[in-house]
């Protein structure tokens, strides 16, 4: 139906030849703009709602009793549907460690929490497919887990910021709301979310549009393929420092996917936009000393390069 | 009564100050409202998530996204 659309504004309203770059450029825009939007607002307002049944606050509680390895798991898996957001990673993080989490487990929760957020798997799951979505998701639990567990090992807690053991916060309250609440939250969450992605989702489809219409295969194939090594490195290096692009860097992906780009590459790359990224640094810095933070963006940048081959030599 | 509003200053944390006070003179009550921006002190608060709001030592409202001001008013007013 939405296809039905696409070809009625490009070919039959504007009279564009369906073999012409330009035809096909806005065929492809507007169908992946609908598409994606309509994806978009459904589930992250169902997402929404689950997050509404977990505040960071239970979180914590949850996690304040666990130990390594069944700790880290479960602070991946939560870091899913927990509310996060980079200017509250600091709060967050003492509140976490003063409540007896221990590092490793918390670290494992601030890299699943960003990684794994909704909006990279609609997009994946709108554009490559369920499939990749899901082993997106799998394999971002698993980094989340390993590099949580290796950072424990590491026992690094020399290099949290020393007044961070000082504090004593009190237990906090878990708000009780009811479920007309949680529909409230969900509804504004979803508004707020939506309003501050939008233009980068529409330069996305856009930039995408024209890589689909204009950029020659053999260009992509050569520099992004398979069969070039350094891909995964260069793609990883360059997502760090593209951060709340992540909505829109997917439709760019996907173009270029369909010239030739390695799925193990993409699922790289996009890992690298979103879990790692300088201001998370900046504001991890109030913190955590340096040497930990490089450590933290080492074990991740490491890891998501591995699944990049990985799934480069399986996929 | 003390008001409290808690967050690093982000514009969120500006409007939830803007909300609390618009609050207060809506309800035509007496109360100090103050601005807390240092990190260690939020979460010393107990506050996981910003923008935070505190009244009387009592965490009423904590994250995104932010309440109405007719919730605000509610908050404020049960602890009137």
């Amino acid at each position: 139906m939405l296809k039905q659309f696409a070809d009625y504004i490009t070919y039959t309203l504007l009279k564009l030849e369906p073999t012409s770059h330009l035809g096909d450029a806005l065929n492809f825009f507007i169908y992946d703009t609908l598409k994606i939007f309509l994806l978009l607002t459904t589930i992250v307002y169902a997402v929404a709602i689950i997050r509404a049944y977990f505040p960071p606050e239970k979180t914590k509680r949850i996690l304040s009793q666990k130990r390594e390895y069944l700790g880290n798991t479960m602070a991946a898996l939560l870091g899913i549907v927990t509310p996060f957001c980079s200017c509250s990673a600091v709060p967050l993080f003492i509140g976490f460690v003063e409540a007896g989490v221990p590092l490793g487990v918390t670290f494992s929760f601030l890299i699943s929490s960003p990684m794994v957020n909704e909006i990279a798997l609609i997009m994946l799951w709108g554009l490559f497919g369920w499939k990749i979505a899901l082993i997106y998701t799998g394999t971002g639990v698993v980094l989340a887990i390993v590099s949580g567990i290796v950072i424990g090992k590491l026992k690094m807690e020399k290099y949290v910021q020393d007044y961070v053991w000082q504090i004593k916060a009190g237990d906090g309250v878990i708000m009780q709301t009811s479920f007309r609440e949680k529909l409230v939250f969900a509804r504004d969450y979803t508004k707020d979310l939506l309003k501050r992605i939008w233009p980068y989702v529409i330069i996305g489809i856009a930039l995408g549009g024209i890589v689909h219409g204009y950029i020659p295969t053999d260009f992509v194939v050569k520099y992004a393929g398979r069969d070039n090594p350094f891909a995964v490195l260069v793609a990883v290096l360059i997502g760090i420092p593209l951060y709340s692009n992540a909505a829109g860097m997917i439709p760019v992906v996907q173009a270029l996917v369909g010239k030739g780009m390695a799925m193990g590459t993409v699922l790289a790359f996009m890992m690298s936009v979103t879990a790692i990224s300088f201001p998370e640094a900046v504001i991890l810095k109030n913190v955590l000393k340096m040497r930990l933070i490089y450590t933290f963006f080492g074990i991740v940048t490491v890891g998501i390069i591995i699944v990049g081959y990985l799934f480069n030599a399986i996929l | 009564m003390e008001i409290k509003v808690l967050g690093p200053g982000c514009a969120n944390c500006h409007k939830m100050e803007e909300l609390a006070k618009t609050a207060v003179k809506e309800l035509g009550i007496e109360a100090k409202i103050e601005k807390i921006t240092d990190i260690g002190q939020i979460a010393m608060h107990g506050i996981l998530s910003t923008p935070g709001l505190v009244v009387n030592g009592k965490i009423k409202h904590s994250g995104k996204p932010l309440p109405s001001l007719e919730k605000v008013k509610e908050l404020i007013k049960g602890e009137a």
